[in-house]
Protein backbone atom coordinates (compact mmCIF):
# COMPACT_ATOMS: atom_id res chain seq x y z
CA UNK A 1 0.00 0.00 0.00
CA UNK A 2 2.81 2.44 0.80
CA UNK A 3 3.94 4.64 -2.04
CA UNK A 4 6.98 6.75 -2.94
CA UNK A 5 5.19 9.26 -5.12
CA UNK A 6 1.62 10.57 -5.25
CA UNK A 7 0.02 11.94 -8.41
CA UNK A 8 -3.17 13.97 -7.99
CA UNK A 9 -4.85 13.43 -11.34
CA UNK A 10 -4.45 11.01 -14.23
CA UNK A 11 -3.74 13.94 -16.58
CA UNK A 12 -0.80 15.20 -14.47
CA UNK A 13 2.72 15.10 -15.91
CA UNK A 14 4.36 15.48 -12.49
CA UNK A 15 4.18 13.54 -9.23
CA UNK A 16 5.11 14.48 -5.65
CA UNK A 17 7.69 12.57 -3.59
CA UNK A 18 6.09 11.54 -0.28
CA UNK A 19 8.99 9.68 1.37
CA UNK A 20 12.05 11.41 2.93
CA UNK A 21 13.83 11.38 -0.42
CA UNK A 22 14.27 9.28 -3.53
CA UNK A 23 17.76 8.51 -4.87
CA UNK A 24 19.00 8.52 -8.47
CA UNK A 25 17.98 5.41 -10.44
CA UNK A 26 15.49 4.38 -7.76
CA UNK A 27 12.49 2.38 -8.98
CA UNK A 28 9.56 4.22 -7.45
CA UNK A 29 5.91 3.31 -6.91
CA UNK A 30 3.47 6.06 -7.82
CA UNK A 31 -0.14 6.20 -6.68
CA UNK A 32 -2.67 8.20 -8.71
CA UNK A 33 -5.20 9.53 -6.20
CA UNK A 34 -7.94 10.32 -8.69
CA UNK A 35 -8.43 6.79 -10.00
CA UNK A 36 -6.52 4.76 -7.37
CA UNK A 37 -4.17 3.30 -10.02
CA UNK A 38 -0.47 2.70 -9.49
CA UNK A 39 2.38 3.21 -11.96
CA UNK A 40 6.17 2.90 -11.76
CA UNK A 41 8.94 5.35 -12.61
CA UNK A 42 12.72 5.31 -12.34
CA UNK A 43 14.19 8.51 -10.93
CA UNK A 44 17.12 10.39 -12.45
CA UNK A 45 17.80 12.90 -9.66
CA UNK A 46 17.77 12.75 -5.89
CA UNK A 47 14.45 14.37 -4.95
CA UNK A 48 13.34 15.41 -1.44
CA UNK A 49 9.97 14.95 0.25
CA UNK A 50 7.36 17.30 -1.22
CA UNK A 51 9.30 17.97 -4.41
CA UNK A 52 8.12 17.02 -7.87
CA UNK A 53 9.32 14.46 -10.39
CA UNK A 54 8.65 14.58 -14.16
CA UNK A 55 6.51 11.63 -15.23
CA UNK A 56 7.29 12.25 -18.94
CA UNK A 57 9.91 14.10 -21.01
CA UNK A 58 9.02 17.81 -21.12
CA UNK A 59 10.20 20.44 -23.59
CA UNK A 60 10.65 24.17 -23.16
CA UNK A 61 7.24 25.84 -23.45
CA UNK A 62 5.28 22.77 -22.34
CA UNK A 63 2.62 23.17 -19.65
CA UNK A 64 2.98 21.46 -16.29
CA UNK A 65 -0.25 19.76 -15.24
CA UNK A 66 -0.99 19.06 -11.56
CA UNK A 67 -4.44 18.58 -10.03
CA UNK A 68 -5.34 18.16 -13.73
CA UNK A 69 -4.69 21.89 -14.16
CA UNK A 70 -2.09 24.23 -15.64
CA UNK A 71 0.39 25.24 -12.92
CA UNK A 72 3.10 26.84 -15.08
CA UNK A 73 5.42 26.51 -18.07
CA UNK A 74 8.65 24.60 -18.67
CA UNK A 75 11.58 27.03 -19.18
CA UNK A 76 14.33 24.40 -19.49
CA UNK A 77 13.72 20.95 -20.94
CA UNK A 78 13.17 18.20 -18.39
CA UNK A 79 13.72 14.45 -18.79
CA UNK A 80 11.37 11.86 -17.34
CA UNK A 81 12.48 11.14 -13.76
CA UNK A 82 14.17 14.52 -13.22
CA UNK A 83 13.43 17.04 -10.46
CA UNK A 84 10.82 19.65 -11.47
CA UNK A 85 11.06 22.96 -9.61
CA UNK A 86 11.89 26.67 -9.89
CA UNK A 87 15.05 25.95 -11.94
CA UNK A 88 13.06 24.56 -14.88
CA UNK A 89 9.45 25.76 -14.39
CA UNK A 90 8.00 29.29 -14.15
CA UNK A 91 4.58 30.75 -13.44
CA UNK A 92 2.46 32.03 -16.33
CA UNK A 93 0.95 34.66 -14.02
CA UNK A 94 3.69 37.15 -13.10
CA UNK B 1 -17.67 7.88 11.95
CA UNK B 2 -20.91 9.17 13.40
CA UNK B 3 -20.52 12.94 13.57
CA UNK B 4 -21.38 14.39 17.00
CA UNK B 5 -24.53 16.51 16.85
CA UNK B 6 -23.51 19.00 19.51
CA UNK B 7 -20.69 20.72 21.34
CA UNK B 8 -20.36 22.66 24.58
CA UNK B 9 -20.42 26.40 24.00
CA UNK B 10 -21.24 29.71 25.66
CA UNK B 11 -24.67 31.01 24.68
CA UNK B 12 -24.64 34.76 24.11
CA UNK B 13 -27.37 37.35 24.50
CA UNK B 14 -27.96 37.64 20.73
CA UNK B 15 -28.33 33.90 20.12
CA UNK B 16 -24.80 33.29 18.84
CA UNK B 17 -22.57 30.76 20.60
CA UNK B 18 -18.94 31.15 21.66
CA UNK B 19 -16.25 28.48 21.91
CA UNK B 20 -14.36 30.79 24.28
CA UNK B 21 -15.31 33.21 27.04
CA UNK B 22 -12.88 36.10 26.73
CA UNK B 23 -13.14 39.51 28.37
CA UNK B 24 -11.18 41.79 26.07
CA UNK B 25 -9.67 45.24 26.47
CA UNK B 26 -9.86 46.73 22.99
CA UNK B 27 -7.78 49.81 22.14
CA UNK B 28 -9.37 51.98 19.45
CA UNK B 29 -5.97 53.21 18.29
CA UNK B 30 -2.24 52.62 18.61
CA UNK B 31 -1.67 55.23 21.31
CA UNK B 32 -4.24 53.59 23.58
CA UNK B 33 -2.37 50.27 23.64
CA UNK B 34 -0.41 51.12 26.78
CA UNK B 35 -3.56 51.91 28.71
CA UNK B 36 -5.34 48.76 27.48
CA UNK B 37 -2.37 46.58 28.37
CA UNK B 38 -2.15 48.14 31.84
CA UNK B 39 -5.81 47.31 32.49
CA UNK B 40 -5.34 43.72 31.31
CA UNK B 41 -2.31 43.48 33.56
CA UNK B 42 -4.30 44.71 36.55
CA UNK B 43 -7.30 42.46 36.10
CA UNK B 44 -6.80 38.71 35.77
CA UNK B 45 -9.02 36.97 33.26
CA UNK B 46 -8.91 39.85 30.79
CA UNK B 47 -6.85 40.21 27.63
CA UNK B 48 -5.68 43.34 25.79
CA UNK B 49 -5.64 43.34 21.99
CA UNK B 50 -2.94 45.87 21.05
CA UNK B 51 -2.51 46.80 17.37
CA UNK B 52 -0.79 49.40 15.24
CA UNK B 53 -3.48 51.61 13.71
CA UNK B 54 -6.57 53.73 14.24
CA UNK B 55 -5.35 57.28 13.73
CA UNK B 56 -6.08 59.53 10.73
CA UNK B 57 -7.44 56.71 8.60
CA UNK B 58 -10.18 57.66 6.15
CA UNK B 59 -12.62 56.31 3.58
CA UNK B 60 -12.77 52.55 2.98
CA UNK B 61 -9.67 52.05 5.13
CA UNK B 62 -11.34 53.70 8.13
CA UNK B 63 -14.54 51.73 7.49
CA UNK B 64 -12.50 48.53 7.59
CA UNK B 65 -10.82 49.62 10.83
CA UNK B 66 -14.20 50.15 12.49
CA UNK B 67 -15.59 46.92 11.02
CA UNK B 68 -12.65 44.98 12.45
CA UNK B 69 -12.85 46.63 15.89
CA UNK B 70 -16.62 46.29 16.17
CA UNK B 71 -16.67 42.76 14.75
CA UNK B 72 -13.98 41.63 17.17
CA UNK B 73 -16.03 42.95 20.08
CA UNK B 74 -19.22 41.34 18.73
CA UNK B 75 -17.61 37.91 18.20
CA UNK B 76 -19.41 35.34 20.39
CA UNK B 77 -16.08 34.10 21.76
CA UNK B 78 -16.01 37.42 23.62
CA UNK B 79 -18.16 37.68 26.76
CA UNK B 80 -17.61 41.36 27.53
CA UNK B 81 -15.59 44.29 26.20
CA UNK B 82 -13.78 47.34 27.53
CA UNK B 83 -13.05 49.84 24.72
CA UNK B 84 -10.32 52.42 25.28
CA UNK B 85 -9.55 55.20 22.78
CA UNK B 86 -7.86 58.56 22.86
CA UNK B 87 -11.01 60.45 21.78
CA UNK B 88 -14.63 60.00 22.91
CA UNK B 89 -16.34 59.98 19.49
CA UNK B 90 -14.70 56.98 17.82
CA UNK B 91 -14.67 55.13 21.15
CA UNK B 92 -18.43 55.62 21.51
CA UNK B 93 -19.08 54.55 17.92
CA UNK B 94 -17.44 51.18 18.61
CA UNK B 95 -19.12 50.75 22.01
CA UNK B 96 -22.58 51.51 20.59
CA UNK B 97 -22.24 48.90 17.83
CA UNK B 98 -20.92 46.17 20.15
CA UNK B 99 -23.74 46.97 22.61
CA UNK B 100 -26.30 45.90 20.00
CA UNK B 101 -25.34 42.28 20.72
CA UNK B 102 -26.58 42.77 24.28
CA UNK B 103 -23.21 41.86 25.83
CA UNK B 104 -21.63 44.05 28.53
CA UNK B 105 -19.46 46.75 26.95
CA UNK B 106 -18.12 50.04 28.26
CA UNK B 107 -15.91 52.70 26.68
CA UNK B 108 -13.26 55.00 28.15
CA UNK B 109 -11.36 57.83 26.51
CA UNK B 110 -8.01 59.10 27.61
CA UNK B 111 -8.16 62.78 26.67
CA UNK B 112 -8.64 65.09 29.69
CA UNK B 113 -8.11 62.12 32.07
CA UNK B 114 -4.70 60.73 31.13
CA UNK B 115 -3.52 57.14 31.21
CA UNK B 116 -3.50 56.69 34.98
CA UNK B 117 -7.02 57.96 35.62
CA UNK B 118 -8.33 55.97 32.66
CA UNK B 119 -6.56 52.81 33.81
CA UNK B 120 -8.16 53.16 37.22
CA UNK B 121 -11.70 53.67 35.89
CA UNK B 122 -11.39 51.01 33.18
CA UNK B 123 -9.84 48.52 35.61
CA UNK B 124 -12.79 48.79 37.98
CA UNK B 125 -15.19 48.02 35.16
CA UNK B 126 -12.93 45.28 33.78
CA UNK B 127 -12.89 43.56 37.19
CA UNK B 128 -16.68 43.63 37.27
CA UNK B 129 -16.86 42.14 33.73
CA UNK B 130 -14.22 39.46 34.41
CA UNK B 131 -15.96 38.26 37.57
CA UNK B 132 -19.34 38.27 35.82
CA UNK B 133 -17.99 36.33 32.84
CA UNK B 134 -16.29 33.78 35.10
CA UNK B 135 -19.69 32.46 36.14
CA UNK B 136 -20.79 31.69 32.56
CA UNK B 137 -21.16 27.96 31.96
CA UNK B 138 -20.80 25.94 28.78
CA UNK B 139 -24.07 24.45 27.53
CA UNK B 140 -24.88 21.85 24.90
CA UNK B 141 -25.35 23.57 21.53
CA UNK B 142 -26.03 22.16 18.05
CA UNK B 143 -23.03 21.80 15.77
CA UNK B 144 -24.67 24.37 13.47
CA UNK B 145 -23.62 27.03 15.99
CA UNK B 146 -20.04 26.55 14.80
CA UNK B 147 -18.86 29.18 12.36
CA UNK B 148 -15.70 27.66 10.91
CA UNK B 149 -13.11 29.72 9.06
CA UNK B 150 -10.13 28.25 7.22
CA UNK B 151 -6.79 29.51 5.97
CA UNK B 152 -3.58 27.65 5.11
CA UNK B 153 -0.02 28.82 5.69
CA UNK B 154 3.62 27.92 5.06
CA UNK B 155 2.13 25.56 2.54
CA UNK B 156 4.08 22.94 0.67
CA UNK B 157 3.03 20.15 -1.64
CA UNK B 158 1.85 18.05 1.32
CA UNK B 159 -0.74 20.79 1.98
CA UNK B 160 -2.33 20.33 -1.43
CA UNK B 161 -1.95 16.55 -1.30
CA UNK B 162 -3.36 15.92 2.13
CA UNK B 163 -3.83 18.64 4.79
CA UNK B 164 -5.98 20.95 2.65
CA UNK B 165 -8.15 18.12 1.24
CA UNK B 166 -8.64 16.98 4.86
CA UNK B 167 -10.22 20.37 5.56
CA UNK B 168 -12.23 19.92 2.34
CA UNK B 169 -13.43 16.54 3.60
CA UNK B 170 -14.54 18.16 6.88
CA UNK B 171 -16.40 20.85 4.94
CA UNK B 172 -18.17 18.26 2.79
CA UNK B 173 -19.28 16.41 5.94
CA UNK B 174 -20.30 19.43 8.03
CA UNK B 175 -21.87 21.72 5.43
CA UNK B 176 -25.10 19.63 5.35
CA UNK B 177 -25.36 20.05 9.14
CA UNK B 178 -25.88 23.79 8.78
CA UNK B 179 -22.55 25.26 9.85
CA UNK B 180 -21.20 28.57 8.51
CA UNK B 181 -17.90 28.20 6.61
CA UNK B 182 -15.46 30.78 5.29
CA UNK B 183 -12.36 30.73 3.11
CA UNK B 184 -10.36 33.71 1.86
CA UNK B 185 -6.86 34.44 0.53
CA UNK B 186 -7.78 36.29 -2.66
CA UNK B 187 -4.21 36.60 -3.93
CA UNK B 188 -3.40 32.95 -3.29
CA UNK B 189 -6.18 31.80 -5.59
CA UNK B 190 -4.26 33.32 -8.49
CA UNK B 191 -3.96 30.68 -11.16
CA UNK B 192 -7.02 28.82 -9.91
CA UNK B 193 -9.34 31.84 -10.06
CA UNK B 194 -11.38 30.67 -13.03
CA UNK B 195 -11.92 27.24 -11.51
CA UNK B 196 -12.78 28.86 -8.18
CA UNK B 197 -15.32 31.12 -9.89
CA UNK B 198 -17.20 28.05 -11.16
CA UNK B 199 -17.80 27.10 -7.52
CA UNK B 200 -20.13 30.04 -6.91
CA UNK B 201 -23.57 28.74 -5.90
CA UNK B 202 -25.19 31.40 -8.08
CA UNK B 203 -24.04 33.35 -11.16
CA UNK B 204 -24.02 36.48 -8.95
CA UNK B 205 -21.64 34.85 -6.46
CA UNK B 206 -19.32 33.73 -9.27
CA UNK B 207 -19.35 37.18 -10.86
CA UNK B 208 -18.70 38.90 -7.53
CA UNK B 209 -15.76 36.55 -6.91
CA UNK B 210 -14.18 37.29 -10.31
CA UNK B 211 -14.52 41.04 -9.77
CA UNK B 212 -12.97 40.77 -6.30
CA UNK B 213 -10.09 38.67 -7.59
CA UNK B 214 -9.48 40.97 -10.60
CA UNK B 215 -9.44 44.09 -8.43
CA UNK B 216 -6.88 42.52 -6.09
CA UNK B 217 -4.77 41.23 -8.97
CA UNK B 218 -4.80 44.67 -10.64
CA UNK B 219 -3.63 46.19 -7.36
CA UNK B 220 -0.81 43.65 -7.02
CA UNK B 221 0.36 44.18 -10.59
CA UNK B 222 0.26 47.97 -10.12
CA UNK B 223 2.36 47.88 -6.95
CA UNK B 224 4.72 45.07 -7.93
CA UNK B 225 8.34 46.02 -8.56
CA UNK B 226 9.35 42.55 -9.73
CA UNK B 227 7.54 39.43 -10.89
CA UNK B 228 6.54 38.63 -7.28
CA UNK B 229 8.25 35.26 -7.44
CA UNK B 230 10.21 36.30 -4.34
CA UNK B 231 7.05 36.56 -2.24
CA UNK B 232 4.59 34.25 -3.96
CA UNK B 233 5.40 31.43 -3.51
CA UNK B 234 7.37 32.26 -0.35
CA UNK B 235 10.85 30.90 0.32
CA UNK B 236 9.22 28.42 2.73
CA UNK B 237 6.78 27.27 0.06
CA UNK B 238 9.65 26.75 -2.41
CA UNK B 239 11.72 24.83 0.13
CA UNK B 240 8.67 22.59 0.55
CA UNK B 241 8.51 21.91 -3.19
CA UNK B 242 5.92 24.43 -4.39
CA UNK B 243 7.09 25.95 -7.66
CA UNK B 244 4.51 28.49 -8.84
CA UNK B 245 1.59 30.55 -7.55
CA UNK B 246 -0.73 28.42 -9.70
CA UNK B 247 0.41 25.24 -7.96
CA UNK B 248 -0.04 26.93 -4.58
CA UNK B 249 -3.50 28.15 -5.60
CA UNK B 250 -4.79 24.74 -6.66
CA UNK B 251 -3.47 23.32 -3.39
CA UNK B 252 -5.14 26.12 -1.44
CA UNK B 253 -8.41 25.52 -3.24
CA UNK B 254 -8.60 21.90 -1.97
CA UNK B 255 -9.75 23.32 1.38
CA UNK B 256 -13.33 23.85 0.24
CA UNK B 257 -13.89 20.25 -0.82
CA UNK B 258 -16.90 20.05 -3.12
CA UNK B 259 -18.74 22.94 -1.46
CA UNK B 260 -20.04 25.95 -3.36
CA UNK B 261 -19.81 29.47 -1.96
CA UNK B 262 -23.07 31.35 -1.56
CA UNK B 263 -21.66 34.87 -1.27
CA UNK B 264 -18.51 36.98 -1.39
CA UNK B 265 -17.79 39.04 1.73
CA UNK B 266 -15.85 42.27 2.13
CA UNK B 267 -12.87 41.97 4.52
CA UNK B 268 -14.29 41.48 8.03
CA UNK B 269 -17.92 41.55 6.83
CA UNK B 270 -20.41 39.43 8.77
CA UNK B 271 -22.24 36.88 6.58
CA UNK B 272 -25.98 37.45 6.38
CA UNK B 273 -27.24 34.82 3.96
CA UNK B 274 -27.42 32.01 6.50
CA UNK B 275 -25.60 28.70 6.71
CA UNK B 276 -23.12 27.59 4.07
CA UNK B 277 -19.77 28.53 2.60
CA UNK B 278 -18.63 32.12 2.07
CA UNK B 279 -15.59 33.53 0.32
CA UNK B 280 -14.03 36.56 2.01
CA UNK B 281 -11.74 39.01 0.24
CA UNK B 282 -8.62 38.86 2.41
CA UNK B 283 -4.87 39.13 2.26
CA UNK B 284 -3.09 35.78 2.28
CA UNK B 285 -0.97 36.79 5.28
CA UNK B 286 -2.15 34.43 8.03
CA UNK B 287 -2.67 36.80 10.95
CA UNK B 288 -4.43 39.43 8.83
CA UNK B 289 -6.75 36.86 7.30
CA UNK B 290 -7.74 35.21 10.59
CA UNK B 291 -8.22 38.60 12.30
CA UNK B 292 -10.72 39.51 9.53
CA UNK B 293 -12.52 36.17 9.75
CA UNK B 294 -12.80 36.51 13.54
CA UNK B 295 -14.17 40.04 13.05
CA UNK B 296 -16.85 38.57 10.78
CA UNK B 297 -18.02 36.39 13.67
CA UNK B 298 -16.31 33.05 13.00
CA UNK B 299 -15.77 31.18 16.25
CA UNK B 300 -13.31 28.40 15.36
CA UNK B 301 -10.52 28.25 12.80
CA UNK B 302 -8.85 25.39 10.91
CA UNK B 303 -5.31 25.99 9.73
CA UNK B 304 -3.56 23.41 7.55
CA UNK B 305 0.19 23.95 7.26
CA UNK B 306 3.00 22.25 5.40
CA UNK B 307 6.32 23.63 6.56
CA UNK B 308 4.84 24.82 9.87
CA UNK B 309 3.18 28.21 10.23
CA UNK B 310 2.73 28.94 13.95
CA UNK B 311 0.00 31.62 13.88
CA UNK B 312 -2.70 32.04 16.52
CA UNK B 313 -5.48 34.53 17.18
CA UNK B 314 -6.46 36.09 20.51
CA UNK B 315 -10.19 35.33 20.31
CA UNK B 316 -10.68 32.63 17.67
CA UNK B 317 -8.96 29.32 18.50
CA UNK B 318 -6.76 28.16 15.61
CA UNK B 319 -6.67 24.37 15.15
CA UNK B 320 -3.57 23.40 13.20
CA UNK B 321 -3.09 20.31 11.09
CA UNK B 322 -0.28 19.09 8.90
CA UNK B 323 0.45 16.16 6.64
CA UNK B 324 4.19 16.78 6.56
CA UNK B 325 5.92 14.16 8.77
CA UNK B 326 9.02 16.39 9.10
CA UNK B 327 6.87 19.19 10.53
CA UNK B 328 5.23 16.80 12.99
CA UNK B 329 8.66 15.58 14.04
CA UNK B 330 10.42 18.93 14.21
CA UNK B 331 7.72 21.21 15.62
CA UNK B 332 4.99 18.93 16.94
CA UNK B 333 4.13 21.38 19.73
CA UNK B 334 2.35 23.48 17.08
CA UNK B 335 0.28 20.68 15.56
CA UNK B 336 -3.19 19.86 16.91
CA UNK B 337 -4.01 17.21 14.32
CA UNK B 338 -1.46 15.01 12.54
CA UNK B 339 -2.67 13.67 9.18
CA UNK B 340 0.77 12.70 7.82
CA UNK B 341 -0.31 9.06 7.55
CA UNK B 342 -2.25 10.05 4.42
CA UNK B 343 1.07 10.25 2.57
CA UNK B 344 2.10 6.75 3.59
CA UNK B 345 -1.42 5.58 2.69
CA UNK B 346 -2.06 4.38 6.22
CA UNK B 347 -4.93 6.85 6.54
CA UNK B 348 -7.67 7.67 4.03
CA UNK B 349 -8.85 11.21 3.39
CA UNK B 350 -12.15 10.38 5.04
CA UNK B 351 -10.41 9.07 8.17
CA UNK B 352 -8.32 12.25 8.24
CA UNK B 353 -11.47 14.36 7.93
CA UNK B 354 -12.97 12.46 10.88
CA UNK B 355 -9.83 13.04 12.95
CA UNK B 356 -10.02 16.74 12.21
CA UNK B 357 -13.71 16.88 13.16
CA UNK B 358 -12.82 15.23 16.49
CA UNK B 359 -9.91 17.63 17.12
CA UNK B 360 -12.05 20.62 16.24
CA UNK B 361 -14.93 19.62 18.52
CA UNK B 362 -12.55 19.02 21.44
CA UNK B 363 -11.24 22.55 20.94
CA UNK B 364 -14.75 23.93 20.56
CA UNK B 365 -15.56 22.26 23.90
CA UNK B 366 -12.67 24.09 25.55
CA UNK B 367 -9.46 22.16 24.97
CA UNK B 368 -6.63 24.65 24.45
CA UNK B 369 -5.12 24.71 20.96
CA UNK B 370 -1.35 24.45 20.59
CA UNK B 371 -1.31 28.12 19.58
CA UNK B 372 -3.27 29.12 22.69
CA UNK B 373 -1.01 27.07 24.98
CA UNK B 374 2.04 28.67 23.38
CA UNK B 375 0.60 32.18 23.74
CA UNK B 376 0.03 33.05 20.09
CA UNK B 377 -2.34 36.03 19.97
CA UNK B 378 -1.61 37.64 16.60
CA UNK B 379 -4.17 40.42 16.18
CA UNK B 380 -3.30 42.18 12.94
CA UNK B 381 -5.42 44.82 11.28
CA UNK B 382 -5.59 44.94 7.50
CA UNK B 383 -4.74 48.43 6.25
CA UNK B 384 -5.82 49.34 2.75
CA UNK B 385 -3.67 52.46 2.19
CA UNK B 386 -1.69 55.27 3.88
CA UNK B 387 -3.36 57.42 6.53
CA UNK B 388 -4.13 61.08 5.88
Amino acid sequence: MATDIIIHDEKDNVGVVVIDKISPKQDCDCWIMENDKTVKIQSVDEIQLGHKIAMVDLNEGDTILKYGHDIGKVVKSIKKGEHVHVHNVKTKKW
Amino acid sequence: MKIPKSFLGYKRENGRVGTRNHVIILPVDDISNACAEAVANNIKGTMALPHSYGRLQFGADLDLHFRTMIGTGKNPNVAAVIVIGIEPKWTKRIVDEIAKTGKPVEGFHIERTGDIGTIMKASKKAQEFAMWASEKQREECPLSDLWISVKCGESDTTSGLAANPTVGNLMDKLEPLGVHLCFGETSELTGAEKVCATRGATPEASKKFMKTWSDYNDFILKEATDDLSDSQPTAGNIAGGLTTIEEKAFGNFQKIGNCKFIDVLEPGEEPTKGKGLYFMDTSSAAAECITLQAAAGFNIHLFPTGQGNIVGNPIEPVVKLTANPLTVKGMGEHIDCDVSKILSREMTMSQAGDELIKSMIRVANGRLTCAEALGHKEFVMTKLYRSA
